[in-house]
């Protein structure tokens, strides 16, 4: 079995089923990730993303298809993957006996780093993420930003070949995730390999290299963040509010204005997706006019991964 | 920037030695952190056995268990090695059995503890192997005190039989550390309460602390000699039995009964708790 030296993670037909449901949780998954990638999987609840992220981090058994981190197969030497693989799990899995520097000394020794080198390296990370002042703070103390830089920190205490997070910036504030997202970034450009699970499309659209769309266990599509919005064929999104009459809108616009490629009505708010933005805010306007619609509000975006998700998917990722 | 491995570079044997060198590390750490709190917590349920049943009832003319017909046995002489057994079973329930439903439960620490570079099975041995080193202290510090708190005129008849203790205490350790491991993978941690009621309770007030197993004789229907039979599937009987014959010279169970069913407890109790422990990281 040889795996390219380009691939840090390789999936092949990748699936699990569990036990009592109908449909396989994963469901014939060929997933490949390159080294030094940021790689996203964006998806709703239920759409096999962390169970995949748990087939890849050796906590959940394959039912079949083969899976490999860095070469080995995850599930014949699930101890030898785990040695170059780097953790941020959903939850604060912090020791909570023992202080914030001790959580990375241990983590040091228990990845086989002698004593001496477990310090310095414990020392050079807390100053680096910013907590060489809660060193010796118990981890009960840290506010939710800090313990998932903590952990981020223990993750790649072992150099690990790839860093896996699991909803990373779930339940964090504002700031926090961006000083997350900054930090993903630098380590990112340093050489590290990342795999993320969200189900943010800001996430994954801004930090990800590329993104596969998981639904139903499956792949709907894999490419840069910029390669999926292209692929809506349009470039210039148009939401109008009216306060009645969306559908003869809609109608109206698919006649009437040049360059759309699709429409579609939910509440009184009609998006437009278009290709070409000459003079479109008129246009629009005058269709409208024509129509006898009145308009409230009206805006206009660049094509979003949310727009490339509900063309695939059918549904709103925010509807879930 | 340290370079990123991209292969591992040590063997599965070699990782896990000392990934399981660092995880005892960890645990040996946590315990001298909290050494006051764990002394404490082992002492109070012997110390308040021993201080109820040795000095405040002689001193109140209060007789437990009726007359004493077998001579010469106190019931210091009874009771003092049953708080040493019952202490190496509560150290096993503490510090596995509690923790581990903690990690598991709301903590989640478990997650992390088991990415450890190593199979799954031997994070839950180092568990077993703090949790039998944390027995072992526990009975080294309860039995002199144990042999002490009691009112003047009581006398606890101590004999020590240091080939058994050397041998009966560490299997004694290791299967009541086995039995927490169990009892952690087990129950649920929310339904812990139950545990203690359905579970800890019953072993400990019929696992011959207060009462030598030979005594339980009389106990009988018929010719039928029910709750002598019953209590046989206590691993706590053969813990008590073991440190009676260890620490004195009053009646007990045959020692070539005790030894090989403490060892098949602490087998059965280890793969089916290491089993357990597996199923319940794995899915």
């Amino acid at each position: 079995m040889t795996t390219d030296v380009t691939e840090v993670i390789r999936t092949e037909d990748l699936t699990k089923s569990y036990p009592g449901m109908e449909q396989p949780a994963v469901n014939g998954l060929n997933l490949s990730v390159r080294p030094g990638e940021i790689f996203g999987l964006l998806g709703p609840n239920g759409a096999g993303k962390t169970t995949t992220a748990g087939i890849l981090t050796t906590r959940v058994v394959p039912t079949s298809g083969v899976a490999y981190v860095a070469g080995i197969n995850v599930a014949k030497h699930p101890a030898l993957v785990k040695q170059v693989s780097g953790i941020v799990s959903q939850q604060n899995t912090l020791d909570r006996q023992l202080n914030v520097w001790e959580n990375l000394y241990f983590h040091g020794r228990l990845f086989g780093i002698n004593g001496r080198e477990s310090r310095r390296r414990a020392d050079d990370l807390l100053e680096r993420f910013s907590l060489t002042k809660w060193a010796r703070a118990s981890v009960y103390a840290l506010s939710g930003g800090m313990a998932q830089r903590l952990m981020v920190a223990r993750a790649i205490f072992h150099s690990p070949s790839v860093l896996f997070l699991d909803e990373p910036t779930a339940g964090l504030d504002p700031q926090s995730r961006l000083a997350l997202w900054d930090m993903l970034q630098e380590l990112n450009a340093a050489g590290q390999t990342v795999v993320l699970t969200t189900h943010y499309m800001e996430e994954a659209d801004q930090l990800c290299d590329r993104v596969a769309i998981m639904d139903h266990g499956k792949i709907l599509a894999l490419d840069t963040p910029s390669s999926l919005k292209q692929s809506t064929g349009a470039d210039t999104i148009v939401s109008v509010k009216v306060d009645a009459g969306g559908d003869l809108l809609a109608s109206a616009l698919e006649a009437q204005l040049e360059g759309v490629v699709s429409t579609r009505v939910v509440e009184n708010v009609v998006t437009v997706h278009v290709q070409g933005h000459d003079r479109l805010v008129p246009r629009v306007v005058g269709v409208a006019e024509t129509s006898h619609v009145q308009i409230l509000d009206l805006a206009v975006t660049e094509p979003r991964l949310e727009t490339v998700y509900i063309n695939l998917t059918g549904k709103d990722l925010r509807e879930i | 920037m340290t370079m990123i491995e991209t292969r591992p570079t040590r063997t599965v044997l070699s990782a896990s030695r000392t990934a399981l060198g660092a995880l005892i590390l960890r645990d040996l750490v946590v315990l001298r952190k909290q050494f006051r709190e764990f002394v404490l917590r082992t002492l109070i349920q012997p110390f308040l056995l021993c201080f109820v049943f040795l000095f405040v009832f002689p001193k109140i003319g209060q007789s437990v268990g009726g007359t004493a017909t077998k001579g010469s046995l106190s019931f210091a002489t009874i009771l003092v090695p049953g708080v040493v057994g019952i202490s190496i079973l509560f150290q096993g329930v503490q510090s596995i059995a509690l923790t581990m439903a903690q990690e598991f439960g709301f903590t989640r620490e478990i997650e992390d503890r088991v990415q450890a570079p190593c199979p799954i099975w031997l994070v839950a041995l180092s568990k077993v192997i703090s949790g039998t080193v944390q027995a072992l202290i526990a009975a080294a510090i309860v039995f002199p005190i144990a042999s002490v708190v009691h009112a003047a005129g009581v006398t606890a008849d101590i004999s020590l039989h240091w080939l058994i203790i050397v041998t009966l205490v560490p299997i004694a350790c290791v299967s009541m550390a086995g039995l927490g491991l169990v009892l952690g993978t087990s129950f649920e941690p929310r339904n812990i309460g139950l545990m203690f009621g359905f579970v800890i309770l019953p072993i400990t007030f019929l696992g011959g602390t207060y009462y030598p197993w030979t005594h339980l004789a009389p106990v009988k229907i018929g010719g039928f000699h029910w709750l002598q039979t019953l209590v046989l599937v206590n691993p706590l009987i053969y813990v008590n039995e073991g440190m009676r014959a260890a620490f004195t010279n009053a009646p007990h169970m045959h020692l070539y009964v005790i030894y090989p069913v403490m060892m098949g407890f602490a087998v059965t109790f280890l793969s089916l708790g290491l089993r357990n422990f597996r199923r319940r990281v794995l899915s």
